[in-house]
């Protein structure tokens, strides 16, 4: 056993509104720069729906993650790589700009700067990298709220798997209308297949929290990392030409702050905490050979961090006591392992993600008492989980590679809460046979209830804080000033060039480069 | 950075099939080797993954991008009832990003709490601050600049000057036509505010000020930038123009049956709610930082309903979807109604609601019954002057009457507003019934007689009317037959009781009468077995819970031209069943309600009581309804809306009569009032020796004087300079846009419709032959945005952002007081909207002394609510002075006249200081007076006195900060001190403890300082009916229920049954269903449906998901997230009707103008209508349309105001002019439009 501790986000998307803040607060401070204008390092599809970029779950295409041989092996379903490190977004496997989009903006200095003519001003759109006239066909969230269904939402990857593997038919018909939301980011994967296509190098995963980061002075824009994430959250930025992706923020976890997207969802989903997990058995738990099986054996990599035998491995690893701690009162460990209600998107690309998400629990009383039963009766909720607006087998094509019982299991068991509860609420006495039919009993029901309709903040983010990247440079401050540290303010070497400000793309008129486009990276000698 | 070696452990065969798990492939293997040799890390021995340890500088770039130097706390200025607390990242004196501030004060351990609030329209906002639309220096059009300039060089004076160049018509003619059309040059300050100032003393001295006009809308969204502004136009005389009613926000059925603007649970409060039905009112989209609390609540096993024409976003959460068709809304409730009625007062009573019927409604209250000779008809309100001369005390024809149950005799409880006003009856006003036992029905009283009263009907699709006839329970009182409220109410939701004549539903099933389930169906199109269902749904959970029900309703039911009725439908299930004055129960309209908790003190500053009362308040619709000169489009006459039970006195009359009548019975105020200027009136009164007042008057009666609003076309009656701040009038509120373009900008337009035919116009509006076109002599806006206002304004004034100075926000959904702090100072030559107006009135001052001086100014007002004038006009009989049915008296019959002085050039001084009128009489809120001199001695201490000067003496307010506490202090929600004085003073109003509910805070004063620390909890205070007191969750008219406080209304309860002459007049006595207007049958707008390469489809405009009304609609983020311009969502068989694919470029068009958009194809949208989102601005991506080969417009430019008469009651109880209180709506959603695909090559 080699514990390894993993910063662990799990989204309970029956709780997402779809109001896109995540993505825009970690747009502002991360990626409103020239070369990153198409970069969402957090986005928010609307299924059904085509996704960012278009299609990226079709693997056929994209050839991302891993696939299994049949001998057994874990092999990158790119394969060979150097025949695709032609031209800028030429390559087949890379999406090109137009599977993103095109990024655009607006002649918006005509407003003030028009002369008098013979009509009102307007702002025309032109592209916000040659700054040529162009008008917006296609963006980062276009097919939003079921917009363009009927062109684009039927081009859906999981709709169509659906469709020509199960027979199911999804009609985008007004009275069957249902949609929920996907936001996403890097699933910081325990088995990530952008590492592993990496030629540099220049990817690697953080041993202390496992966040996977492009190192910016090691990457030589190969883009195969592009290619290798089933979940395409590698960018290029076609300005610096390398690879950029989410850093979980870890300049705000290290010191013991949520992620943006995190710390700004409104809609109060997002969880962080740790998971302790096997790093000698993820190759096998990502090799087995039922997809199905895939989800139980990353859950069984995790580690309890209450088993004493775990907590003596973790600490002979070198795991702090914080870190150990933290894992205890892990929400995400209790929303994936305890409660089992968080599910990993897309196991079947094998990669072992780390970002879970509670599926969505669409409309149940209106299906039962379609079915002329009681809509609010705790049974009849149960046996309403087929009849819901989203079709179990299209969560289950997401979260759990097609098996529907586990998005069966936690669909009831957050039905069999609200109806636990609305005795509770009502003054009722509670019918505990409620809750034992999914396996819980009524303290777990309020457990569950604390931490997903509660969810207070120092219970949503479990983050420690324990600086062990830079504790060995503690040691220097008895003879070095204090700041003076890898990456510290008072950092002795040189400092950013030229005393510029940042540049924003959204400022940037789309032509010519702006001094301080882009700020030159610190230190830059050979590591 | 360490480096460590594979551990022995990742060899380990773990494998289960022929070769250990691992990596395939010898290609792999080896790049993967090149690489590990490329950099110095761990990589596992299958060489799947390269670990590192203290991976910390290899990224130094996003940790040093990560680094600021400042984080401040702000808030987002915007009308979206948000008031989110911000952090505001601050690096090398840059404002470089935003986040949410989680800061809140925990409301208690076992709820969810406020962090994080905000959306992603306001984590966008700092785009703005560098942007290239930024407003950066003044700005004025080039042609009028340049004309000023040369009249300078001949005039030295500035209101000379300028005076040469707007009354010259040629010259007039030139900046008008430029308006809109680019040719902004820059000005100075100095040279901007010249101007400004010129044309303000120019227009008070030649037109009056109350020709000058202010707009800037819901103050608690900014509320000391707001109030600067509209305490000067106060201090020169210029009316504000109101905003809530003026966007259709106000909900009239609030007036009409509350007596109460609007008062809504904070969203904490739906986490009490057992059953939460949400109903027109989007919550992800247009709540989005309080969402959370409805998905929330569902864990703790709240049920949910959404009621939506379209699958909206909030269906996703919702247990049961309701799709009715849009406007008809009313149906479904009132067919809910009618099953609540049936099942839980007719069938079997349920304690909790009768009770609660008795004591807190109108339902027990008796009504007359008049002789019509076509049969009885419901009339008044029997009051305590119907009983004969020994009931009757004081205000005896202000106190209703009930029948108890116990003695069987009439008696006249406690608590109505005859109650309210007379010295007699200090202590009386309360709800307290003692030992009388209202009784409800006259149903089973043995003296009781059936009769069949005839009740109007508005069913027919077309919204024509016909007539119920029904039997009630009767019985005679005096002369009167009387029977009560809630007999008719069964009568009109039509709930069959024994031995009652009339014409029935035979059951829920019989679909020819209202209001069964099976009717409903009929009409909205939702099955009648789950209207059925979910009504008894929720009176059951009513019953059970007490009264935890909560409807949350928004613009999608309030934007209608009947959406009062809509309304009441909603309240009256809510109140049958005890759900309001609830925590977790009753109504939550969510639009437009932002609530300014510092009432008093907001209400001091901007109106400047302190120095001058009364102030002007002008309804917003009447004023743009006339000076847009929509008026004369409107073929639509009242017949169109009358009852077929009515007398006939609106008969052949048209909305601008309707207005005619109420501002010359004071029941609405019209400015500008006269056709004269009201200073010059004073002057030539006191020339010839006589009581202004008295001249008015008297040359009122012989027709010498007329009111501005019967002929709003003269010049002498046009408004000629309006400011607009905070708000972009005509790119997001302008309903009828092209009628302002044209008419009072006088520049090109796209409308397309024709003028009324002389025999639909208004029978006393005065009609010239051609309109006026170019009213204004300057619209002056103040941005930091270009949007339409700023782009059509002659003038325009850089603004600072909310991260650039100090402010206070609040709002209704939550009970926090948040500041607005400067992360920046205000950059390039941006003013704060605090120091633009104190510019403004410096130079304005100075101008005055030569051009004004001291004037005196004969202001007319409405009679207010709130105040004994609501009692002016008994039983709400309709007595025309001008036809001879009274005489004309000021206050009573018509508005309330009051001289008062205007010291023009102390205007600065005054703008600065806090005056001594607070001293002399304190200020009053809600018909609760102040004494405010500790505070004054406070604020004098804190903020100091002005030195010299003609406010010598006085505190001083001259700072943001400084006016910040002034308004923080003299409010109860925000001072301790006064809001217990204000329960005292009440208590000996009411009779009934309530100071209690103030002591707990009693010391605790909120200052400006503490707003900044952390968002400010407000405590319970008079000026509200909610309470926070012990920590509860704020939930409207809880004081009333607990405290036995009445509502501000007739009866003192709330009402069902309305008696004015004009509710009879339009059939809306009672609720009741009314379909959205026919604009086939009232506009010959085309048919709905599809003709040839055209479809005719229902225009809605709900609340845009990317875009407060049309704040970050132009924003780039907000952009790429949407679909980069204005778009107009419509349904997959509407657009195959017409061969639109998803992204055509699509022509919207109907009478009012022109739209050009993009289409969004999606099956969430019904057939038959489509939606654009509100506010879509024409400045970003609007080419120029096929059909007038023009600039394509606003989502406005599509609409046109309609003004519903019954908005213009005046004088009568709870229907009485408050500003923003009731006024017309301008309501917008029974448009329609033809949509057809056009050609694809667009032109800018």
């Amino acid at each position: 056993m080699r514990v390894l501790a993993q910063l662990a986000m799990v989204m309970n998307l029956d709780k997402c509104i779809g109001c896109h803040t995540c993505s825009v607060t970690c747009k502002q401070a991360w990626t409103n720069r020239a070369g990153t204008e198409y970069v969402w390092f957090n986005n928010v599809e609307t299924r059904p729906g085509q996704g960012y970029p278009r299609r990226y779950e079709d693997q056929d295409q994209w050839k991302g993650g891993w696939v299994r041989t049949s001998g057994g092996r874990l092999k990158l379903r790119a394969g060979g790589r150097f025949r695709k490190l032609a031209s800028l977004f030429a390559n087949p496997d890379l999406p090109e700009i137009s599977d993103y989009y095109e990024p655009w903006t607006y002649e918006y200095a005509t407003l003030i700067d028009a002369p008098l003519g013979t009509d009102v001003p307007t702002a025309a759109p032109k592209s916000a990298i040659t700054g040529a006239p162009v008008q917006p066909d296609w963006g980062p969230n276009w097919d939003d709220d079921l917009g363009g269904s009927t062109e684009h939402g039927v081009a859906d990857p999981v709709l169509q798997r659906l469709r020509d593997d199960l027979g199911v038919q999804v009609k985008f018909e007004f009275e069957q209308s249902f949609m929920f939301y996907l936001p996403r980011i890097c699933e910081h994967c325990l088995n990530p297949s952008c590492v592993a296509s990496c030629p540099s190098g220049a990817m690697y995963k953080r041993e202390e929290d496992g966040i996977v980061l492009v190192d910016q002075h090691q990457c030589r824009g190969w883009r195969m990392c592009v290619t290798g994430c089933p979940y395409k959250k590698v960018y290029f930025n076609h300005r610096t030409g390398k690879a950029e992706k989410c850093t979980f923020c870890y300049p705000r976890v290290e010191a013991g702050q949520p992620t943006v997207c995190s710390e700004t969802c409104v809609g109060r989903l997002r969880y962080i905490g740790v998971v302790l997990y096997d790093a000698d058995r993820v190759t096998e738990a990502a090799s087995v050979a039922d997809e199905h099986d895939l989800y139980p054996a990353q859950l069984d990599l995790m580690l309890d961090p209450h088993d004493p035998e775990v907590i003596r491995a973790a600490e002979q690893a070198g795991i702090p006591h914080d870190w150990i701690t933290a894992a205890q009162r892990s929400p995400v460990y209790q929303l994936i392992h305890t409660y089992r209600l968080a599910l990993p998107l897309h196991p079947e690309y094998r990669t072992m993600p780390m970002v879970w998400y509670i599926p969505p629990l669409s409309p149940v009383v209106d299906a039962v008492a379609g079915t002329g039963f009681d809509g609010e009766d705790g049974h009849n909720l149960f046996g309403a989980i087929d009849s819901l607006r989203i079709p179990v087998e299209y969560l289950a094509e997401l979260f759990t590679a097609g098996d529907v019982t586990p998005v069966r299991t936690s669909l009831r068991r957050l039905a069999a809460m609200r109806s636990y509860m609305r005795s509770v609420n009502l003054g009722r006495e509670p019918d505990e046979r409620v809750p034992a039919a999914v396996g819980l009993d009524g303290e777990q029901v309020f457990g569950m209830y604390r931490l997903l309709a509660l969810a207070k903040y120092d219970e949503r983010y479990v983050i420690p804080t324990a600086g062990i990247g830079q504790a060995h440079d503690l040691e220097g401050i008895a003879t070095q000033c204090s700041l003076d540290v890898d990456g510290g303010p008072g950092m002795g070497g040189p400092a950013v060039a030229g005393g510029q400000g940042r540049v924003d793309l959204v400022s940037w008129r789309g032509t010519g480069r702006p001094d301080a486009l882009f700020p030159t990276l610190r230190g830059g000698g050979d590591r | 950075m360490s480096v460590r070696t594979p551990s022995a452990s990742d060899s380990a065969d773990k494998g289960g099939g022929t070769r250990p798990a691992g990596t395939d492939g010898s290609a792999t293997d080896a790049l993967l080797r090149l690489g590990r040799y490329l950099t110095r890390s761990t990589t596992s021995a299958d060489l799947r993954a390269v670990y590192r340890t203290g991976g910390r500088d290899g990224d130094a770039f996003y940790r040093d991008r990560w680094s600021h130097d400042k984080v401040v706390p702000s808030t987002h200025g915007v009308n979206c009832t948000g008031s989110c607390r911000w952090k505001v990242y601050v690096s090398d004196g840059i404002i470089t990003w935003e986040s949410q501030d989680p800061d809140y004060p925990s409301i208690g351990p076992d709820k969810p709490e406020y962090e994080p609030r905000g959306c992603p329209r306001g984590a966008s906002f700092s785009w703005y601050s560098y942007s290239p639309t930024r407003v950066r220096f003044p700005y004025a059009r080039g042609v009028l600049v340049e004309m000023y300039r040369e009249a300078r060089r001949i005039h030295h004076d500035p209101v000379a000057a300028w005076a040469s160049v707007v009354d010259d018509p040629h010259k007039r003619g030139v900046y008008h036509r430029a308006r809109g059309k680019g040719g902004l040059v820059r000005v100075s300050w100095d040279e901007a505010a010249e101007m400004v100032a010129a044309a303000h003393v120019h227009a008070i001295a030649t037109h009056g000020p109350d020709r000058v006009a202010g707009f800037s809308p819901i103050p608690a969204m900014s509320l000391v930038s707001h109030a600067v502004g509209a305490r000067f136009m106060a201090l020169i005389g210029a009316p504000m123009l109101s905003f809530y009613d003026w966007y259709a926000d106000l909900p009239v059925a609030s007036p009409q049956v509350f007596g109460d603007q609007t008062d809504v649970p904070e969203s904490a409060d739906w986490w009490d709610a057992a059953y939460l039905m949400m109903w027109g009112s989007n919550v992800p989209v247009t709540r989005t930082p309080d969402a959370h609390w409805m998905v929330e609540a569902r864990y703790r096993g709240q049920k949910v309903v959404v009621v939506s024409p379209d699958y909206a976003d909030n269906t996703k959460f919702a247990d049961e979807w309701l799709a009715p068709h849009p406007g008809t809304d009313a149906a479904l409730a009132m067919a809910m109604g009618h099953v609540v009625l049936t099942e839980f007062f007719v069938r079997r009573e349920v304690d909790y609601f009768t009770d609660y019927a008795r004591q807190f409604t109108d339902l027990p209250f008796l009504v007359t019954l008049a002789e019509r000779p076509e049969g009885l008809v419901p009339a008044k309100f029997l009051t305590a002057a119907d009983l004969g001369p020994e009931a009757a005390g004081k205000a005896a024809e202000w106190k209703t009457v009930l029948i108890d149950a116990v003695t069987d005799q009439p008696v006249v409880p406690n608590g109505s507003i005859g109650f309210r006003w007379n010295a007699e009856d200090e202590g009386r006003w309360n709800l307290d019934l003692g030992e009388v036992v209202p009784r409800l029905s006259l149903h089973g009283d043995q003296r009781h007689e059936p009769v069949e009263v005839l009740l109007p009907r508005f069913d027919a699709p077309d919204g024509a009317a016909g007539v119920l006839r029904r039997g009630v329970p009767a019985r005679r009182i005096g002369e009167h037959l009387v029977t009560t409220v809630f007999d008719l109410l069964l009568a009109q939701y039509g709930v069959r009781r024994a031995g009652l004549p009339g014409v029935w539903p035979t059951g829920y099933d019989d679909a020819s009468q209202p209001c069964t389930p099976a009717w409903q169906q009929e009409i909205t199109s939702v099955p009648a077995d789950r209207v059925a269902r979910i009504a008894r749904e929720f009176a059951s959970t009513a019953e059970e819970s007490r009264g935890r029900c909560m409807i949350l309703m928004g613009a999608g039911t309030n934007h209608w031209f009947h959406s009062d009725t809509v309304y009441r439908s909603f309240l009256a299930l809510l109140t049958l069943t005890g759900c309001q004055g609830r925590n977790g129960g009753g109504w939550a309209h969510y639009v437009g309600q932002e609530k300014v908790r510092p009432l008093t003190g907001h209400a001091t500053l901007a109106s400047a009581l302190d120095w001058v009362r009364p102030p002007r308040h002008m309804i917003g619709t009447a004023y743009w309804y006339l000076h847009t000169d929509q008026w004369r489009y409107d073929s639509m006459r009242n017949d169109a809306l009358l009852s077929p039970l009515a007398t006939g006195a609106l008969a052949g009359t048209s909305a601008a009569d309707a207005l005619a009548v109420s501002a010359r019975l004071g029941w609405m105020p019209s400015y500008p009032t006269f056709d004269r200027n009201p200073l010059d009136l004073v002057a030539e009164a006191e020339a010839a020796g006589t009581d202004p007042v008295e001249h008015v008057v008297e040359q009122l009666r012989t027709g010498q004087l007329g009111f501005a609003c019967e002929d709003p076309d003269d010049p002498r009656n046009w408004p000629r300079v309006l400011t607009v701040w905070r708000s972009n009038l005509l790119g997001s509120s302008a309903k009828g846009h092209e009628y302002f373009l044209r008419h009072l900008l006088g520049t090109d337009a796209n409308l397309r419709a024709t003028e009324a035919p002389p025999d639909r116009r208004p029978r006393t509006t005065k009609w010239h032959e051609r309109a006026p076109e170019g009213k204004l002599d300057l619209l002056l806006a103040m941005d930091y945005r270009m949007t339409s206002t700023t782009l059509f304004a002659d003038v325009v004034l850089p603004a600072a952002t909310w991260y650039e100075k100090h402010d206070l926000s609040s709002t209704d959904m939550h009970p926090f007081v948040h500041s607005f702090n400067a992360a920046v100072d205000p950059p390039w030559q941006t003013r704060t909207d605090f120091d633009a107006f104190h510019t403004i009135a410096r130079r304005f001052s100075e101008l005055a002394e030569d051009h004004l001086g001291v004037r005196r100014d004969l202001v007319a007002t409405p009679m207010t609510h709130d105040t004994p004038g609501e009692t002016a006009q008994p039983h709400g009989v309709v007595r025309d002075w001008r036809l001879g049915q009274a005489d004309p008296v000021p206050g009573r019959t018509m508005p309330v006249l009051t001289v008062v002085e205007r010291d023009y050039p102390a205007v600065a001084a005054k703008l600065a200081t806090l005056g001594p009128l607070l001293d002399a009489v304190g200020t009053t809120t809600k018909g609760i007076t102040y004494d405010v001199s500790e505070e004054l001695a406070w604020l004098a201490a804190k903020n100091g006195v002005a030195a010299s000067g003609p406010a010598a003496g006085r505190p001083l307010i001259n700072t943001d900060i400084r006016a910040a506490d002034a308004l923080l202090a003299l409010s109860g929600t925000t001072n301790g001190h006064l809001a217990a004085q204000g329960f005292r003073s009440l208590e000996r109003r009411v009779g009934q403890p309530l100071a209690h509910l103030a002591t707990e805070n009693e010391g605790r004063r909120v200052a400006f300082a503490d707003t900044r620390a952390q968002p400010a909890a407000v405590t319970t205070s008079p000026e509200w009916s909610g309470s926070e007191t012990g920590g509860r969750r704020y939930s409207a008219f809880v004081i009333n229920v607990e405290h036995r406080k009445p509502w501000h209304t007739l009866t003192g309860r709330q009402h069902f049954f309305l008696d004015h002459d004009w509710m009879h007049e339009l059939g809306e006595a009672l609720p009741v269903y009314r379909p959205p207007l026919d604009m086939h049958r009232l506009f010959g707008e085309p048919r709905l449906g599809p003709a040839g390469r055209e479809v005719t489809v229902r225009y809605l405009t709900p609340h845009s998901k990317w875009s407060i009304h049309s704040t970050y609609q132009d924003n780039l983020i907000m952009l790429s997230l949407s679909r980069g311009g204005q778009t107009i969502w419509i349904s997959p068989g509407d657009a195959e009707a017409i061969g639109v694919g998803d992204n055509d470029w699509i022509e919207a068009v109907n009478r009012n103008g022109v739209v050009v958009a993009r289409a969004i194809v999606s099956h969430r949208m019904p057939t038959g209508t489509v939606f654009m989102y509100h506010a879509q601005d024409r400045a970003v991506n609007v080419p120029r349309s096929e059909a007038t080969g023009k600039r394509g417009g606003t989502h406005n430019s599509l609409t046109k105001l309609l003004m519903k008469p019954t908005h213009l009651i005046g004088g009568y109880a709870q229907l009485s002019f408050g500003f923003n209180y009731l006024g017309p709506t301008g309501n917008q959603r029974d448009e329609i439009t033809v949509i057809r695909r056009r050609s694809q090559e667009v032109s800018y």
